[in-house]
């Protein structure tokens, strides 16, 4: 089979698996199979005729149920629950075989959850973001197939045989690495977030979209296990006393350099090939890539190719004309890295819908570049009455926290928000506090308080406070 | 190059890399932690990818090229995304226009305090020819990276230049004039690291309050989304779970005017969970990345589906004249732009793709 074969069939399996409408009760797609297939699969196994066969079954049943739409799980006074009372069919049939999905995907009722791109934002999709769905998401690790991307000039499937990283400049010598050298040295495995410099940049001027995914999603946190870039460059013999800076060089089209701050980055950067406990994914920089922990996303340069020392920064495209920040006096700040202290409640969130009155667990993240979270409030009243909130350990540096709230609604208008501090004393900044300071055209580093407006009608929108 | 010269760079070029190499295994057990673990690049390996340029020219090759020559290159392999002055806003943002001499002579780009320019050019900002230099011989032309010489790069360099009317339309910019043309850049004095935020240590220049009551007098709110926004990134319904306490707004709809109540009833539903298709001819044109020139009403490189179809809508043998053209590439029926020749989509996909864009995306 050739690759794009591959992936084929895997479109099959998940076009397979979406269910065509809500509806809370499919039949079980065998039953469409006619029984001598089964008993043939029984007797022979599965190829790849009979796969065809067993995939066009399937096609069928979902075509046979496409009006099957179960009345609410409300019930009429009476004995009770019919999700009690009546047997389902999963409890009453055999389930699927084992690595019937040999990469296991989400439930079919999670398919609303997937990364989007924000209409309008860009206009080519190669050199664009698609957002994680963080109101959907639960603790603090993104899943692989949810991480936000950003690519400068579209993404690859790099070959892991031939992909070498370079390192040279102020070392002693210029030394060629394979993913075999790499991935046989020591190794580290760290949880860090990584968060877009533009990350709720759309929402300097005003409110501009609608929901947590478009405002907060350019963020994502993983364990990203590598070599640390200390000893790489150790044993390249680097001057790290007259080599402060290090520029990262990325492998694909755009050639992505960064220039990173070895003063800063030195002791915690790592040459990663893992997230999550497997390779990493190819739009995220498959099979290396540079995690540079509390630096915003650009500087983790992916299908990284090359490191070099030097003794001066090297005002790249993405570093001097893209990624600064325009000050009310027609000033830009350049290299601004840090990725400050930040927080968002990502539900309820914009966008969202309550149902109904009562209890609510208000949740949310929070992240700071500069170390661990100390507290996060929460405020219901548009910020003049806080509560601390409950976090969830471990409390990691560099990393999402998480923070839960008890909370029971009176159904009455209300503004949540939450502000994060971090260890070092920094506390997160009104949108005021920031317009103040760096005017509204910066495009990058707003870490403001966000403000979502619950009406009374249980509807959840986006709004700026003050 | 003639033959002989060229067999005796390979020749060079062997030795070389047969001396490096026996060089590395001596010094990678000297003084290494991890014998058996990399190699010693080759020179040749390092002059290959080491193509960056610093500000201080370190790393830029000896060449030169004129705005002419600039000209030239920039309407063949440039002007189709930036416009034929480098004016366009169509796909990426402007590269000229909003500076002027007098930003030349002072080295700070007035219209960016004043805001009388409506958007930020490239020549606005970029403090450093170097950058333009290192960037296009990079990554540039956007489908056709590393396509460039050093000579193009110059005239491109220039070219932009001339734009910005840094330097005249007769100027020639060689490794050896760059250092006397960054001193006319015009934002060359407009950027700024006065800030904390390049090291983990840098001093912050905003702080929040830590007040946990009666911490405002009035909540005023300043903005929120606008009503006609409530549904530009689609169906919100559609971007949530559809169980559990968390639902997504129909945002197809105005806002409910009750609360919907704990069973859900008279909340709007979904109908369609999976406007994401993965299958299907709009997938196909995305996948096959027809949609990085052709977007569904919009014209980007090339025209949208929408003209396409209703230019041939009801002409006899339309299928077949497009069929071949999207295999075969074309030019002139939109525009000067040509179309590349698409022969690696199979038929049956050809025909899926002009059926589809026939029928104006249906």
């Amino acid at each position: 089979m050739t690759k794009k074969q591959i992936e084929l069939s895997a479109q099959d399996i998940s076009a397979v698996e979406k269910p065509i409408n809500r509806a809370r009760l499919v039949k079980a797609p065998e039953h469409f199979i006619p029984q001598e297939l089964i008993a043939d699969i029984n007797a022979n196994g599965l190829d790849e005729t009979r796969r065809g066969f067993l995939r066009k079954g399937f096609f069928s049943a979902l075509g046979g149920v496409a009006a099957g739409l179960l009345a609410p799980s409300a019930f009429a006074a009476g004995e009770g629950d019919p999700a009690i009372l009546e047997k389902q069919e999963w409890q009453t049939t055999l389930g699927k075989n084992v690595a019937t999905m040999p990469y296991g995907v989400p439930s079919i009722y999670e398919a609303n959850l997937i990364r989007r791109e924000s209409p309008g934002l860009t206009r080519v999709s190669a050199a664009s973001v698609a957002f994680t769905p963080l109101q959907g998401l639960f603790g603090t690790i993104t899943p692989n197939g949810l991480h936000f991307e950003r690519h400068h000039q579209g993404w690859y499937n790099l070959n892991p045989e031939t992909h070498r990283l370079m390192v040279n400049g102020m070392v002693k010598n210029a030394r060629v690495f394979t993913m075999n050298d790499l991935m046989r040295m020591p190794s580290v495995s760290r949880t860090h977030f990584i968060e877009c410099g533009a990350n709720t940049g759309l929402e300097w001027g005003n409110v501009a979209v609608p929901t947590v995914q478009y405002t907060h999603g350019m963020l994502s946190c993983c364990e990203f296990t590598g070599v640390p870039l200390k000893v790489l460059l150790e044993e390249c013999g680097a001057d790290l006393k007259k080599g402060k800076f290090l520029l990262a060089e990325g492998g694909d089209g755009s050639g992505m350099t960064r220039t990173i701050n070895l003063e800063s980055c030195l002791e915690d950067t790592i040459v990663a090939w893992s997230m999550n406990g497997e390779m990493l994914r190819p739009e995220n920089g498959f099979p290396l890539r540079l995690v540079v922990p509390g630096v915003q996303g650009v500087s983790w340069v992916k299908w990284l190719r090359r490191l070099e020392v030097g003794d001066m920064p090297w005002n790249s495209k993405d570093e001097a004309v893209h990624y600064i920040e325009l000050m009310p006096d027609g000033m830009h700040r350049q290299y601004a890295s840090i990725q400050e202290c930040k927080s968002v409640i990502t539900t309820p969130s914009g966008g969202q819908q309550l149902l109904d009155k009562g209890f609510y667990n208000v949740s949310g993240m929070a992240w700071s570049g500069r170390g661990k979270i100390k507290r996060v409030d929460v405020s219901f009243d548009g910020g003049n009455n806080w509560r601390t909130t409950r976090l969830e350990t471990p409390i990691l540096t560099k990393s999402i926290t998480r923070f839960n709230i008890d909370w029971v609604w009176d159904g009455s208008p209300a503004i949540l928000q939450s502000r994060a501090i971090d260890d070092t004393g920094y506390i997160q900044p009104s949108i005021k506090i920031l317009r103040d300071a760096r005017g509204n055209r910066s495009i990058y580093h707003n870490n403001a308080i966000q403000s979502w407006k619950l009406d009374s009608n249980g509807e959840v929108s986006n709004v700026q406070v003050g | 190059m003639c033959k002989l010269d060229k067999s005796f760079a390979r020749l060079v070029l062997f030795s070389l890399t047969v001396f490096s190499a026996q060089l590395t295994y001596a010094q990678s057990t000297q003084g290494s932690k991890f014998p058996g673990i990399g190699r010693n690049a080759t020179p040749a390996e390092v002059i290959a990818w080491d193509i960056d340029v610093r500000p201080d020219f370190k790393g830029l090759p000896k060449g030169s090229g004129s705005v002419a020559q600039g000209q030239v290159i920039w309407e063949s392999k440039c002007a189709s995304c930036h416009g034929v002055f480098g004016e366009s806003n169509e796909i990426f943002t402007p590269i000229a226009g909003g500076t002027t001499a007098d930003d030349v002579k002072t080295g700070k780009v007035a219209s960016l305090a004043d805001r009388k320019q409506p958007q930020r050019t490239t020549l606005m900002k970029v403090p450093t020819v170097s950058t333009l230099w290192d960037y296009i011989y990079r990554a540039m032309p956007w489908n056709a990276p590393r396509s460039l010489t050093p000579d193009d790069t110059y005239a491109l360099v220039a070219f932009i230049l001339s734009l910005g009317e840094i330097v005249p339309d007769d100027f020639v910019l060689s490794n050896s004039n760059m250092a006397e043309v960054q001193k006319k850049m015009p934002n060359r004095n407009g950027m700024t690291r006065n800030h904390g935020f390049w090291s983990v240590n840098g001093k912050p220049d905003v702080n929040g309050s830590s007040c946990m009551n009666n911490c405002v007098k009035f909540v005023q709110i300043g903005s929120s989304l606008p009503d006609f926004a409530r549904n530009a990134h689609g169906n919100i319904a559609e971007q949530n779970r559809l169980y559990g306490p968390y639902r997504g707004s129909d945002s197809t709809k105005p806002p409910p005017a009750k609360l919907p109540g704990s069973t859900g009833e008279g909340l709007a539903h979904a109908s369609d969970t999976h406007s994401q298709n993965t299958k299907g001819p709009a997938a196909l044109f995305k996948n096959e990345n027809c949609s990085a020139c052709h977007a569904p009403n919009a014209k980007l490189v090339g025209p949208s589906i929408a003209d396409i179809a209703a230019k041939y809508q009801g002409q006899g043998g339309a299928q077949e004249k497009l069929m071949a053209k999207v295999k075969n590439g074309g030019a002139g029926v939109w525009g000067a732009i040509p179309m590349p020749p698409q022969s690696q989509l199979s038929d049956e996909d050809r025909k899926t793709l002009v059926v589809w864009m026939l029928s104006g995306d249906k």
